[in-house]
């Protein structure tokens, strides 16, 4: 050891004096991955980097749509054939009408309802279930060993794929379409968990370890709220191939939802209200995915800003 | 209470290669024992060990009569950082080793403030640690290993990323804090002044073993010189 690595001041050699008050001495390192330089203060939060005030930013994202929409207008309205045979689908005012016209009615609404109650079911059950997998999976040697090559061998079969078993495994429709709903998500939930999971550091459960925790503290106080950030991962994904496959799972076997409604109008020729179904579908997936980004922000709000969960 | 530690014929690391090969060393109940060695000397391989997080390869470690075989509240360990855990805050962390113990709410927050506050880190109960400094994480994990009331604290290089002012200002708070508690200290550090700081004795470690167990005169504050010990702990290095 060379005589520089002997750094004490000799202020420091004094007697054992009262400790003086932490000194807002800032931030001086970056080995921490929870302190990043500017992440020092709640108040030294640092501005959007990419300019533009949050009204500037929901008018870019407005004017996005817009833009597909009036596009669409002007394809449908000219009954363009750019290969692309556009004369055959409706324009906005078609759809607007039809849209007025579902709006009014009530199964429109047991519909939605409907789809909705489905997705909860399979996405909550999944949600469980995913978690719970990939927790035990990635923590228990044992039950990798019994459980991976299950899941590797299921996991490349897309969920719609498993209707056939589903209608003959299910004594109803309505459980089969739950089942697919929760296979969709339960595997990327599952993966994304046990991935976040083994990538904790081991020092937070040395830690938990070294003041008294036993294996079930180490579970409850570091696994599950530091694998947060990854389980939303994979919850966002889940809910988006959740849809994906609750509204086919309806077009083939089912008697209600917004899927097979839109299938519905499709064989009776009613295009305008397939478009209304499509949008259907598209906003509750927006939506129901939006909660699953507003939930997981939430709970992630220990992690630095550019590194949080959703956009 | 405080807790005395064996080692006896300790073996740690692996049969070809150990870290640390058949060393016997008693730690005294309530002293501050400071472990100094050259990177790879063993000293951080030793405190896991001592905390129950690694097993001996050979040998036994002994406290008050039973075998260490896993970790206890009786052994807190401080790490040199990031141990914090990052979604709790100040308080919640503090407060951690009383929740593992079920210890009701009321008590918990009195013991988490009255621990804050002997970090000198009172009104800032409900921040993240990614809004602390470096040193005021680790007086966050200084009260949160305290608060838990352990007989041994195990401290691996704890100010080792410090600063030196913010170095000296921790040395000076571990000190008066440690007044208090009278729990046993093993102190793991590469810093020579460090270790004569605060030590009662300094335990040197290199090529396997123990190269030099030293004394070190009391009380601190007489102003004695140290250059002679710090000599030779260097020339033990």
């Amino acid at each position: 050891m060379s005589g520089a690595e002997a750094q004490i001041t000799d202020q420091a050699r004094q007697p054992d004096p009262l400790p003086s008050p932490p000194r807002s001495d800032g931030p001086r390192r970056t080995a921490s991955p929870y302190a990043p330089e500017r992440g020092v203060s709640p108040a030294s939060a640092q501005p959007a980097p990419n300019g533009g005030g949050r009204g500037r930013r929901w008018a870019v994202r407005a004017a996005s749509l817009l833009a597909a929409a009036a596009l669409w207008q002007v394809l449908t309205v000219t009954d363009a054939r750019l290969w692309l045979r556009f004369d055959r689908l409706p324009t906005l005012d078609q759809i607007a009408a039809r849209a007025a016209g579902q709006l009014g009615t009530q199964i429109y609404y047991l519909d939605l309802l409907q789809s909705l109650i489905r997705i909860l079911a399979g996405f909550g059950l999944a949600a469980v279930a995913g978690v719970a997998m990939g927790v035990l999976v990635a923590r228990s040697t044992r039950a990798g060993d019994v459980f991976t090559p299950l899941l590797e061998a299921v996991r490349p079969i897309p969920a719609i794929a498993l209707v056939p078993v589903a209608i003959l495994l299910f004594p109803t429709d309505e459980q089969g379409i739950v089942f697919i709903t929760f296979v969709a998500a339960f595997f990327p939930i599952t993966v994304s968990t046990r991935h976040a999971v083994r990538a904790l550091p081991t020092l937070w459960e040395d830690a938990v370890r070294t003041l008294g925790g036993a294996r079930r503290h180490v579970h409850w106080y570091v696994v599950l709220p530091g694998a947060l950030p990854g389980v939303f991962g994979g919850l966002s994904v889940g809910m988006g191939v959740s849809w994906i496959c609750v509204i086919s799972a309806e077009m083939i076997s089912g008697e209600f939802g917004v899927g097979y409604r839109t299938w519905m109008s499709y064989t009776i020729v009613d295009y305008p209200a397939v478009i209304v179904g499509m949008i259907t579908i598209g906003l509750l997936g927006w939506l129901t995915s939006a909660a699953v980004e507003l939930v997981g922000r939430r709970v992630t709000r220990w992690l630095p800003r550019a590194e949080r969960s959703g956009p | 209470m405080t807790l005395g530690i064996t080692l006896e014929s300790l073996t740690l690391g692996y049969a070809r290669d150990p870290v640390l090969d058949e060393i016997n060393l008693a730690v005294r109940p309530g002293e501050v024992l400071v472990v100094v060695g050259a990177s790879g000397s063993g000293k951080s391989t030793l405190l896991r060990a001592l905390a129950g997080l690694l097993r001996p390869y050979r040998g036994r470690i002994v406290a008050e009569g039973e075998e260490i075989a896993a970790t206890s509240r009786d052994r807190a360990m401080i790490f040199q950082d990031d141990a914090l855990l990052p979604w709790r805050t100040v308080r919640s962390n503090v407060e951690l080793p009383l929740r593992i113990r079920k210890l009701p709410k009321r008590e918990r927050r009195a013991a988490a403030r009255e621990w804050i506050a002997r970090v000198g880190l009172a009104g800032h109960e409900d921040r993240l640690p990614r809004e602390l400094s470096g040193g005021m994480r680790q007086r966050v994990q200084l009260a949160r290993a305290l608060a838990g009331a352990p007989r041994a604290v195990l401290m691996d290089e704890p100010f080792g990323a410090l600063d030196a002012q913010t170095r000296a200002e921790m040395q000076r708070l571990l000190l008066h804090v440690l007044r208090d508690t009278r729990a046993t200290v093993i102190f793991v550090t590469h810093d020579v002044d460090e270790a004569l700081l605060l030590a009662d004795r300094v335990v040197v470690l290199g090529s396997g073993g123990v190269r030099a167990l030293i004394e070190v005169p009391r009380p601190r504050d007489l102003g004695v010189d140290r250059t002679a010990l710090r000599d030779q702990i260097i020339k033990e290095l």
